[in-house]
């Protein structure tokens, strides 16, 4: 690339860079240098995410695609997670996640959008409920399968209720351990989840709009119909996304739950960790790692062009 | 679970701090019906929410709650959460704040490439992150509280970078920094007498974040064979589920309680910390404003 200052200064001169050129500040490095250096300040910050985020991510995808008592390249992991029974974890986890997205999803924004316009006691209700829904998210594991099996399990308090009204769940096909019961189970963290992340957006509906479709005639109905729904909808979405990467990479919850009864991803790779391995499949959990990221990928972008979209009206 | 929860909590933490929520509602609502659909949604919410813990507080018996505290190992594996916690909070520290200010002050083109790569840790599933950490880390670290002091630093980044950024955009660094130059006081200093004190809000909520993600991670630290609070817990369910789930629900109870005050005292002193805008789940349209500091 041709110095555009040089080529002011000496206008005639086809020379190589440099050639016969005084520098004006002699102290002061060459501007790429100067960046250079500059970046030097974001070394520490570098080493650490290199060392402890991108080394340990590109070792599962080398991983992924090595015969791990050779060590040559191979396609046998990736194959053998494409079939069988890590197929079968595939297909759950992702069957799982898409009903434990959806559900919390509009529950979590009918909640955030009742204590976002509540209002009498308005400012105390929603700093209870945002701080429970931080609290709540938050939590899972054995615990968390405890509370619903002291609930909801086949001679538990509520069904017991249940029972006694009538209604006999367990008749009905529920179980706490299956797809359906588990996502019961994750709304109870996905829930307040959605709230906090659908809050902002929210947040940026503005008044205005409500009241200028309400002055020229529109009912409740229609402004959710043709202003706040469309308005909202990108944002809600990309929520979804979120929400799905969510139960998506759940592992404390679903192992306390379900301990295997249900082929699910992160448990299969979290036994394979813990050393159940059969000789020649070490490397089998870092295929499925590898698959787990390339779905949360998909995600994350579906969710950046989403926001984009959505930042054009919300900001 | 997911660490998307941890950092969704921290944002909104951030947000009630810096922005309290006002008595009365914007109008987008419809007003002037009386809103039976607000209380049956908060009811149903209500009823999905306490009554798995009533059910559970009323299996486990209300004597467990006393007797937690003196349970084998309870201690031992509070100590070591704690420990972690601090070790986590000032490596963090140590590497984000510079960093950051560095970034603000030299680098301002650079946030963008920085905010993506903070926001990694929190859409990678930790079970992927750690079998990738047992996989490259020395034989030493590993089984120790060493890496997951380490590794909560990378889960605690995102957050821990997007307060400070948000923090110090709402205050003039650069007069800052300059007028304390000028006085004479090395880098060092001005970090930690005329920034950090600027940055109360900030640093607040983003210890708070740490500490919550140190005494509640439990992929990687049973991964890592490390019995941190969260594995106790569980270990000892297989003795005692009653105690341990008593532990967990005091847990939680406390953490809200704490959560509130916080909310509570610390938003009465937002005002003076400035109001900067926090957008955290937002990708912002335009780039034209990173340039600005």
């Amino acid at each position: 690339m041709a110095n555009t200052t040089e080529l002011v200064t000496a206008p005639g001169s086809q020379a190589g860079p440099g050639a016969g050129r005084i520098p004006r500040r002699p102290a002061k490095l060459p501007p790429p240098l100067q960046a250079a250096v500059r970046l030097l300040g974001l070394v520490p910050f570098a080493a650490y995410v290199v060392v402890g985020l991108f080394i340990p991510l590109i070792a599962v995808l080398i991983g992924a695609f090595k015969n791990p008592t050779t060590n040559a390249w191979t396609f046998s992991n990736i194959d053998t997670i494409t079939h069988g029974a890590y197929l079968r974890g595939y297909e759950n986890s992702l069957e799982l996640s898409l009903i434990a997205s959806i559900l919390p999803g509009i529950f979590g924004l009918l909640i955030a959008y009742a204590i976002f316009t509540a209002k009498r006691g308005g400012k105390v209700l929603r700093q209870m409920v945002i701080t429970a829904s931080g609290v709540f998210a938050n939590f899972g594991g054995v615990p968390l399968a405890f509370l619903f099996i002291a609930a909801l399990a086949s001679s538990a308090l509520v069904t017991g209720w249940l029972n006694d009204i009538g209604v006999n769940i367990y008749a009905h096909g529920f179980s706490l351990f299956d797809l359906f019961g588990a996502s019961v189970v994750y709304m109870y963290f996905q829930i307040p989840l959605m709230v906090l992340i659908i809050l902002p957006a929210l947040e940026g509906l503005r008044p205005s709009w409500r009241e200028a479709a309400e002055n020229l005639g529109a009912s409740s109905w229609s402004y959710w119909r043709r202003i706040g729904g469309p308005v909202l909808l990108p944002s809600f979405v990309s929520c979804l996304m979120l929400l799905f990467g969510s139960a998506l990479s759940a592992y404390a919850t679903a192992e306390a739950l379900t301990g295997g009864t249900i082929a699910l991803v992160p448990i299969q790779i979290g036994t394979l960790l813990n050393g159940n391995v059969v000789a020649g499949q070490e490397n089998i959990g870092k295929a499925l790692s590898l698959g787990l990221v390339l779905i949360i990928t998909v995600l994350m972008v579906v969710y950046v062009l989403l926001q984009r979209k959505a930042a054009k009206w919300l900001r | 679970m997911a660490p998307i929860a941890r950092y969704a909590q921290g944002v909104s933490i951030l947000r009630l701090l810096r922005r309290p929520p006002q008595d009365g509602a914007p109008a987008i609502a419809r007003s002037g019906k009386f809103p039976v659909w607000r209380w049956v949604i908060l009811l149903v919410a209500g009823v999905y929410f306490l009554l798995p813990l009533y059910a559970a507080i009323r299996f486990a018996g209300f004597k467990a709650f006393g007797s937690v505290f003196t349970q084998p190992g309870f201690a031992e594996a509070l100590w070591t959460s704690i420990q972690i916690s601090a070790m986590t909070w000032i490596i963090t520290m140590a590497l984000m704040l510079p960093t950051t200010i560095y970034v603000h002050l030299r680098l301002p083109r650079l946030r963008a490439v920085l905010e993506s790569i903070t926001i990694l840790p929190i859409v990678i599933p930790p079970i992927v992150l750690t079998v990738g950490v047992l996989q490259v880390f020395p034989t030493q670290l590993k089984a120790t509280m060493w890496l997951l002091g380490i590794e909560y630093v990378i889960l605690a980044m995102p957050f821990a970078y997007r307060s400070i950024d948000a923090g110090l955009r709402s205050i003039d660094l650069k007069t800052l920094t300059e007028a304390s130059n000028n006085l004479g006081a090395s880098w060092p200093q001005t970090i930690w007498r005329v920034i950090m004190p600027n940055l109360g809000t900030s640093l607040l909520s983003a210890t708070v974040l740490i500490v919550a993600l140190c005494l509640g991670e439990f992929t990687m630290a049973s991964l890592n064979l490390v019995t941190t609070f969260p594995v106790w817990i569980v270990e000892f369910d297989q003795l005692n589920a009653n105690i341990s789930t008593s532990a967990s629900i005091f847990a939680l109870v406390v953490t809200w309680i704490f959560l509130m005050l916080i909310v509570t005292l610390g938003s009465r002193r937002s005002r003076r910390t400035g109001a900067g805008e926090v957008t955290l789940f937002t990708v912002t349209a335009n780039t034209k404003t990173i340039g600005e500091s």
